[in-house]
Parts: C-alpha cells; structure tokens; sequence
C-alpha cells in the first residue's frame, strides 16, 4: 500500500516538493513559476499570480480564446448556428465535445449537434476568405433558416484580416436575421478567459436587450455561467420551478438565443460560474440595473444556500416558506444517501485542478462527504477568483489584458430599474452582499497547495507527494493520472454522468465518489505473482 | 430528432461545410509522432491547438497522449515565433526530457509565415540541442489537405531526419504504416513474423497508446520505432507503403535519400487488399506463404461462404479517409454489399479514380466525393432521399443512426463511445474477420429486435 502524508494534524508544510519541483526548471521559469504556488494561509492574505502567459514548451491544461468563446459561453445555445470562419480543426474538435444538453420543445431549432465551418483553404489564406465567408452565410440562411448567426474568427482569418464584423453587419443587412461576429482568434489572451470575455461583450452588444417582453413572473431572475453540462441546468430548473421564480434565462446551459434577448427584464441575475460571465453580470447591472449575487449549487449546502440567498432577495414569505420546505424534503433524501456515503470516504484526500470555478465549487461537494482537498487550483482563472474580488482594483493590467475590448456601458434612462437598484441600497444596509465573490483560497485549509496553471511536472510530483484518493482534471489528465494508480474525476465532461448540480446532483456525486474512491479494481494492479521468486521452467516449450 | 434540420433537398454549396468528414493536418503529425519511441510531439502555434488534439487522441485511445506547445500569443503572431520554439525545446528537454522533439506547425505559426527548418537550425547554432538529442520538424498548415496530410507529413519528416545509408545493406524491409490503430500495428507486426521477414515498421504506436495498467506512470512508453530502427531503414531492401495518401512520401524520401525502392499497397482491410499485402510481402521478403497464412485466408473465406446471405445487396454508406475507405469499399464489393454512399473531407484525385474501378460494374448506382463539402451532411441528405442498411464510419455517425434507425458499425477516426478499436485489428485476414463479425452483429441485433414475432429466429 501507497503510504499517504499525514493530516491528522493539519495538512503538512509542503515547502519541500514545492522547492523540489521548482529545482527542475531553468533558474527564469523557476522564478516565474514560484509566483502561481501558494502555500495556502487562509487568514493572512496571499497573493497568487494568475491569467499570465504559459510559458512556451510548458505541458499546460490550458486551451485557446476560441475555446473559451465558442466552445463554452455560444456552444451550449440550441437556436443559434455557430460557424466557425476557420480551417476545419477549429470548428471539428468543437463539435459535441462538451456535453451541453439541450431540451428542445417540439418543433424547435436545435443546431448544436451539428458542425459549420468554413474550411478555409491556403487560396483563401493568400486572397482572402471573406467572399467565402459570405457565401457560407448565404448558404447556412438558405439551408437551415436560422433565427441567427454567430461568427467565429480564428488565428489564421484573423491575421489575414477579414473583418468578421464588417461581414456580420453585411450579412445582417442582406438576410435580415441576427448576425454578429467574435475576434476570438486563438492567439488572443493568455487562455480560454480571454474568450469568454469576447463572448460577453459580443452577446451583450448584440442580443441581450433585442426584445422589452412584459413580465411572466412574479420574481424574474437568470443564472449566468450554469453550461448544462450532463443536465447540470435541468435539475435547478426543477428547483426554481417548484419554488415559482421564473429562471428568463440561462447563460446558457439548455438556453436560446431569444431567452437571453429578454434577459435584461430579469429582478436579479444569479451568477455561478464567476470567471467565465461576471461581465454580463456587471454590464447588465450598469445598463438595465439588474443586480447580481454569487451563488453555487454545487453541493447541497451551497443549494441550499443560493435558494434561501434568492428567496431572501426577493423577501416574500409565501416564496421563503416554498423555499424551506423544498429544502427540508430534498435535504431529507441527500442526508439518507449521505449518511451511507460518508463513513466510507471520510478522510480521504482530493485534489482538483479544473476550470475557472470548479475548483472552488467542487470542493464544498467534497467536504460534505469528509473528504479534504490538500491542493486545487484553476486553469485559466484570476486573482480573484483565488483571493476575492477585493483585489480587483489591485490586479496589474498586462498587454494581453489590455488586447480585450472592455465595453463601455451606459445606463439606458429607459429601461434602467430604479426599483431594484433602490431595493439593493436597502438589502446592503441589511448586510445583504451583492455583487462579491470571496474566491477559493479563504475556503482552503492552512497549508494546502494553491496553484495557478499547473502543468505536467508540476501534478506528477504533486501526485507522488500526496498520494491523493482521488484527482480531478480533464480528458487531457485522465489517462495519465490513472496510469498512476489514482482514479480521476474529470470535472469538465463529468466522465460522460451527471448532473452534479443541486440536490440531485449531490446525491449523483455522493455515490458517485462512492463508486470511485471503493472499487477494487487499483488494488489489482499487480500480478499475484510479482512477489514469488521466479521458476526456472524445464518443461518450457521451445520451436 | 437530433439532426432535425437535415433533408432531403440537396443544395449544391461552394463554401459552407457542414459536420466534416475530416480534420486539420497537425492532429496527424502528432499521432504519427507518437509512434517513434521516447518522442514528444510539439505544436508550434496558440495553445488551443495542441489543447484539442491531445483531447481528441485521448478521447479515441483513452490513453496519456502528451504533447507540448509554443504557447502563441498576440505578440508572436506579430513578430514571429521564433523565441517561442527556441524557448520551448530548451524547456522541453530540461522538463520533459525527451530524446526527439517533434515540432509540427499549425495554421498560425504558416501564416505568419516561421520557417521551423530556420528555426530549428538556430537552436542547433545556440547549443540548445542537448548531445545526442533530436529535433524534427514538418509543416503542417490546417488550410491545407487533412488530418491524413499530417501524418503524411509528420512520416516524411521523421524518415527525412534520421534514415542514412551505409555501405552494409540489411536483409529487412520497410514497412511504412498508414493511419491505423496500435491493434492494427500490433497485427502487422505478427503477420510479418508469421511470413519470417525482419522489418523495420514506422510509426508504431503499439505499446504507446494501448499500454498497460501498471500503477507507474510512464511518459515515453516502452513501444514505438526506436531510432536505430529508423536509421536503419535505409540500408533495407525494399519499403512497403500502406496507403497513398499517408505513405507515399515518405516512401518517395526514403528512396530519393537512400534509394530504397518501395511500392504502395492499399492498406490490407478485407480479402483483395490483404491478398495483394501478403503477395508484396513474399516478393520483397523472397518468402513463400506459410501455410498459417493460408489458413487464415482460409478462415475468412469460410466466414463470408457461410454468411454471405446476410451481406447480399445490402445498401452501406461509409465517410472516412481514403486510405480506409478504398480496401474497405473493395471487400465490401466482393462480398456482394452495395456501398452506396461513399464520402471523405481528404482531397486527392486518386480517390474517385480508385472508387470508379471498384464500383462501377457491381454498384454503379454509387455515389461519392471527396475533398470540398465531401461532408457528413451530403452522405445523409443521399440516405434521407434514398435509405441505407448499413452506417460504417467514426462516432459521429451515431447521430444519423439513431434518426434514421440505421445499423451502425465504427472505423475510423475518432471513435469516442465505443472500445476495441486499440485491442482488436481490423487489418489482414482476421482482422477482416472481425469486420463481418460487426456488421453481422449489428444487421443481425437490428432484426431480431424488429422482426415479427412468428419469424424469429433461433438459429441464424
């Protein structure tokens, strides 16, 4: 049996291996990356350094600006054609590989399981691909009859010049539907972040505020940066149904482009993950005075939590009494499961480097079932996603930040909601927070191992010092990390199960982590006979 | 319906491609470069890239598949890459400690127009090649060909760097294989064993990408072509070529570096391209056919005797590579199937050439393309006017086989949802065997759980 640290009395100092796996790198990347590891202290304030370059040749988890853009903030939308101006790759390893369900009412557009593309060839790169960038569009139009039409810039289009947004408008003018178009080429940014931003602005700009429907609901809200992954969505709409506020729209798990175009018409925007949609967030309480809360319902306690935080919003007490007896009855059935699960995972030990909130958020999952995460970090987050928002005003604007358009936004005089910002004033007053994320560091234990970006080197050596029950990653992780004789939970797709949000979701992930950290499949590894002395045979057969 | 808004109503389109039957060129450079023992395969553009080809590898293998990359950022693609891959190979060899480097280009790094030959060059003058250690390097823009480009141009790459002529010719062949899985390598390498012919086969990616569970994580696995074996692929006799399109380069550079002389055979799936592979192997190996050989065409011929009236006039579309595709086609052919629709994102004239032979006397109704708009759409809108009985081809055929109720047998790549591919060959006379086991198997599931009570059927 591996022989694991010590935490009977906290979590050991893991200055060691830190110095150990800095002691490979050449004395400038060493010093770089000494900055992204923090030995965690959860009273005295540390800082991590985040969202800078990967350094060229480092084994990184990260991927691009168009992944961020296309791949997680448009993908997940059912009735909009994502087409990807591009060579083929761009737009083919896109194509269903997150996992974003979708339910689509009869007769509705659904083009998520398909694939649009270019295909730009090298006479395109020499003359230019715009002509046939129009033609696709034409083409997508004629063909499927879209409601709209997303446009995606990628490396090589982008350093050619073809302006996509100068051919959305085009378009736009020529077909008479929604077009609108992303400068996502990969080579923005420092990671997938920088395209999430993109996708904001570009939604924002162009969708949310296109239709001033009247009320539908007694408490209008929208939850942003919930992707429907595995049914993640599915299950807290069930929640918000029951409770009888009406969720407008999703950014963008199960979601429509139309439902965000009504978006702004929302009371309050629930904000799960904070990396990849906070500027929706903050632009729509600047424009339309909508105010916004960080919640997470990953974790039955974190549900519970999000829905009394929402209930105690809109402070009514039919909708608090709702609320509490969803809560009791459905923390009634976790608590069963729960109190089988427990016993058999208590103790164990996670360490999770995903995301740009999971990270986090999976953490409280963890807890719930005694299991301790001794590191965790995130893949292409910020500052404050580690430390809080607090730090915010202190973060350093570097030249690829500086590369992202940031919006301005002006209130609209109409539109904009005096109500709900007058009914903010008053909440804070109450000690209500609003609009705050404290982030993943103060929720960590003294001495676990924060790191930013972490790469190949950096997670063996970590795997080989902690000997974790269980390690949470991505496809790109998986294999090795098994190979090892760890399980690992990818944290991205799920590993094909779900939904793992609400209360459902905690019980699936209870058991889950049950299958998980029991099986005894790791105990098989080696031969029975690896330990007998070898026999000399002279009955062998020989040719 | 998961693909509601594909119908019938084929529209001739010049511009929009829609669900591929391809990808872009560096996922084949890396998979290729995968089989050459203790190489890491680098990706020299935005991060993105070497993010989704290590993703789509694993997915397909759900094996490690380590990689590296230049990291581009805006900065690079304004003043080139160049201290990006010098920074990197320093950073490689210093982490990761590989014995080659194999840097493949990307869309980006073309461009912008990095020469990696240039690049890699310096890098030598800067000392920063450890003794010992290799860097290789090929071009692979996404804009042009397809992921089977890649690898061709990865294969090239790899012979171009390190096969040499000496003056002791050895008594070995080489065997250039196509994009096939390491279950296919694996078999390769029996059936050359079985035939008594020393050879040297490139890439290999058994033992790399279907290793074993040992509870140590190894980053260079033990398999792959090992460099000595490459060197030595010059002083052999004769190259052998499985498949046009990702071989013949490196054949032709072996031949043009160390006048080797090869020929390209189609790789063996099925009854005839086998029989050809076997009949090249005893000519370039002087070897006659051993009699397991024999029994194990034997084999297969027996299986197709016995069920062949299962096979008779069924209807079958296939997407893929052409490589595949062409022996594919064939065997379904001569098994009296009717593939009818026949469609790949891989250009290359030689593709409706090679299809028109086979096809026209026994399936004339056929149709098929290759190259632009040769895409998954146009193969389903030909079965919404006109249905199939069979769907060949990778995952992403499960969305029609569902809509339509098609049976559905995967080859190919990438194949997400199902095992075997990497245990199990689909070449040579038992891996064709395999073959007609998953079509009868998923013809035969299809009708006894549709037919009519009173016919079904016991014994089949």
């Amino acid at each position: 049996m591996v022989k694991k640290i010590d935490t009977t009395k906290g979590l050991p100092d893991p200055s060691e291996v830190m110095d150990e796996i800095l002691g490979k790198y050449p004395t400038k990347i060493a010093k770089k990356r000494k900055k992204s590891l923090v030995i965690n202290d959860p009273e005295g304030k540390k800082e991590i350094q985040a969202n800078v370059r990967t350094i060229p040749g480092i084994i990184t988890q990260r991927g691009c600006t168009y992944a961020g853009c296309k791949g997680v903030i448009l993908g997940p939308t059912r009735d909009v054609i994502n087409l990807v101006h591009g060579p083929i790759g761009c737009s083919f390893y896109a194509w269903l590989t997150r996992r974003n369900q979708t339910r689509v009412p009869e007769g509705g557009d659904n083009f998520i399981n398909y694939c649009f593309s270019t295909d730009i060839q090298d006479s395109n790169i020499v003359f230019g691909g715009e002509a046939k960038l129009k033609d696709a569009v034409r083409e997508a139009f004629e063909m499927f009859h879209p409601k709209a039409i997303g446009i995606f810039s990628t490396c090589p289009v982008g350093l050619i010049g073809d302006d996509v947004h100068a051919i959305s408008r085009e378009m736009k003018a020529e077909l008479g539907i929604n077009i609108f178009g992303f400068s996502c080429e990969g080579y923005r940014g420092v990671s997938q972040s920088a395209g999430h931003h993109i996708a904001n602005n570009g939604i924002f700009k162009h969708v949310v505020g296109n239709n001033n429907r009247d009320r539908i609901g007694k408490f209008q809200i929208n939850l942003l940066g919930e992707y429907n992954i595995g049914g993640d969505a599915f299950e807290l709409e069930r929640l918000f149904d029951e409770a009888g506020i009406t969720l407008l729209s999703t950014f963008s798990g199960n979601s429509t482009l139309k439902s965000m175009e009504y978006s702004h018409t929302a009371d309050l925007n629930l904000v799960m993950c904070h990396r990849s949609i906070n500027y929706i967030a903050e632009m729509m309480e600047e424009k339309y005075g909508v105010p916004w809360i960080k919640i997470s319902f990953i974790g039955a306690e974190g549900t519970a939590k999000a829905l009394r935080k929402t209930a105690g919003y809109f402070d009514d007490p039919e909708l608090t009494a709702k609320v509490e007896e969803i809560i009791e009855r459905e923390m009634k059935k976790v608590n069963a499961v729960k109190n089988t699960v427990k016993p058999k995972t208590e103790g164990k030990l996670a360490m999770m480097f995903v995301g740009g909130s999971r990270a986090h958020h999976y953490q409280d999952l963890f807890r719930e079932i005694g299991v301790t995460t001794v590191s965790a970090g995130y893949e292409f987050a910020h500052r404050d996603d580690y430390e809080g928002r607090d730090v915010i005003p202190s973060i350093k604007i570097d030249a690829d930040t500086r590369n992202i358009e940031n919006l301005t936004i002006e209130k609209d005089v109409e539109l904009y909601r005096d109500d709900l910002a007058a009914k903010k004033k008053q909440l804070l007053k109450d000690g209500y927070n609003f609009s705050d994320y404290e982030g993943m560091m103060p929720e960590m234990t003294k001495n676990s191992l924060v790191i930013d970006d972490i790469n190949h080197w950096e997670a063996e050596k970590l795997i080989e010092y902690y000997k974790p029950d269980v390690f949470c990653a991505g496809i790109k992780e998986k294999y090795i990390v098994q190979k090892a004789g760890i399980p690992l939970k990818q944290l991205h797709s799920y590993d094909y199960g779900g939904p793992y949000a609400g209360f459902e979701g905690a019980v699936n992930f209870y058991l889950e982590m049950e299958r998980m950290l029991g099986t005894q499949i790791w105990k098989m590894v080696d031969t029975p006979w690896k330990t007998e002395p070898e026999i000399v045979g002279s009955f062998a057969i020989n040719e | 319906m998961l693909l509601r808004h594909t119908t019938d109503k084929i529209k001739e389109r010049k511009a929009l491609t829609v669900n591929p039957a391809k990808t872009c060129q560096p996922i084949g450079a890396m998979y290729a470069a995968l089989g050459v023992h203790g190489c890491l395969p680098h990706s020299h553009g935005s991060q993105g890239c070497c993010s989704y080809h290590r993703s789509a590898l694993t997915r397909h293998y759900k094996e490690p598949v380590m990689a590296a990359t230049s990291s581009f950022t805006e900065g690079s693609s304004v003043f080139g890459g160049q201290s990006n891959l010098l920074q990197s190979i320093t950073n490689i060899f210093t982490i990761y400690e590989p014995e080659i480097i194999a840097v493949h280009s990307t869309c980006l790094s073309e461009t912008i127009g990095d020469d990696l030959g240039q690049i890699v060059g310096k890098a030598q003058d800067d000392g920063l090649i450890p003794e010992g250690k290799h860097v290789i390097q090929a071009a692979t823009p996404s804009y042009v060909g397809s992921h089977v480009t890649g690898y061709a141009n990865m294969l090239e790459s790899i012979v171009k760097y390190f096969a040499r002529k000496s003056d002791k010719l050895k008594k070995q062949i080489n065997i250039l294989a196509g994009w096939v899985e390491p279950s296919d390598m694996r078999e390769l390498k029996r059936i050359l064993k079985l035939m008594k012919i020393k050879n040297v086969l490139l890439p290999d990616t058994s033992d790399v990408l279907d290793a074993p569970m040992t509870g140590k994580y190894e980053m260079y696995p033990k398999g792959g072509t090992t460099i000595p074996e490459i060197t030595s692929m010059g002083d052999s006799l004769f190259t052998i070529g499985l498949g046009e399109w990702a071989t013949r380069n490196a054949a032709i550079m072996l031949d043009n570096q160390c006048k080797v002389k090869f020929d390209i055979e189609d790789l063996p799936i099925g009854l005839q391209a086998t029989d050809r592979f076997i009949q090249t192997l005893s000519k370039a190996g002087s070897v006659s056919v051993p009699e397991s050989i024999n029994d194990e065409r034997g084999r297969l011929v027996d299986v197709i005797t016995d069920m062949h009236q299962y096979f008779y006039g069924k209807r079958v579309a296939l997407w893929g590579d052409p490589d595949q595709l062409i022996p594919l086609v064939e065997f379904l052919v001569s098994i009296d199937m009717k593939p009818v629709y026949i469609v790949s994102g891989t250009p290359g004239k030689e593709f409706g050439k090679r299809m028109e032979k086979i096809l026209e006397e026994r399936v004339p109704e056929a149709k098929y393309k290759n190259g632009a708009n040769a895409d998954m759409l146009l193969m389903h809108q030909w079965i919404k006017d006109n249905p199939v009985d069979l769907l060949i081809g990778n995952t992403y055929g499960k969305y029609i086989a569902r809509d339509e109720d098609i049976p559905f047998v995967r080859m190919g790549f990438p194949i997400m949802d199902r095992i075997g591919h990497s245990y199990f060959s689909t070449i040579g006379y038992m891996g064709s065997i395999r073959i007609l086991e998953k079509i009868l198997s998923v013809l035969m599931d299809k009708e006894d759980a549709t037919c009519l009570e009173e016919s079904f059927e016991l014994v089949m």
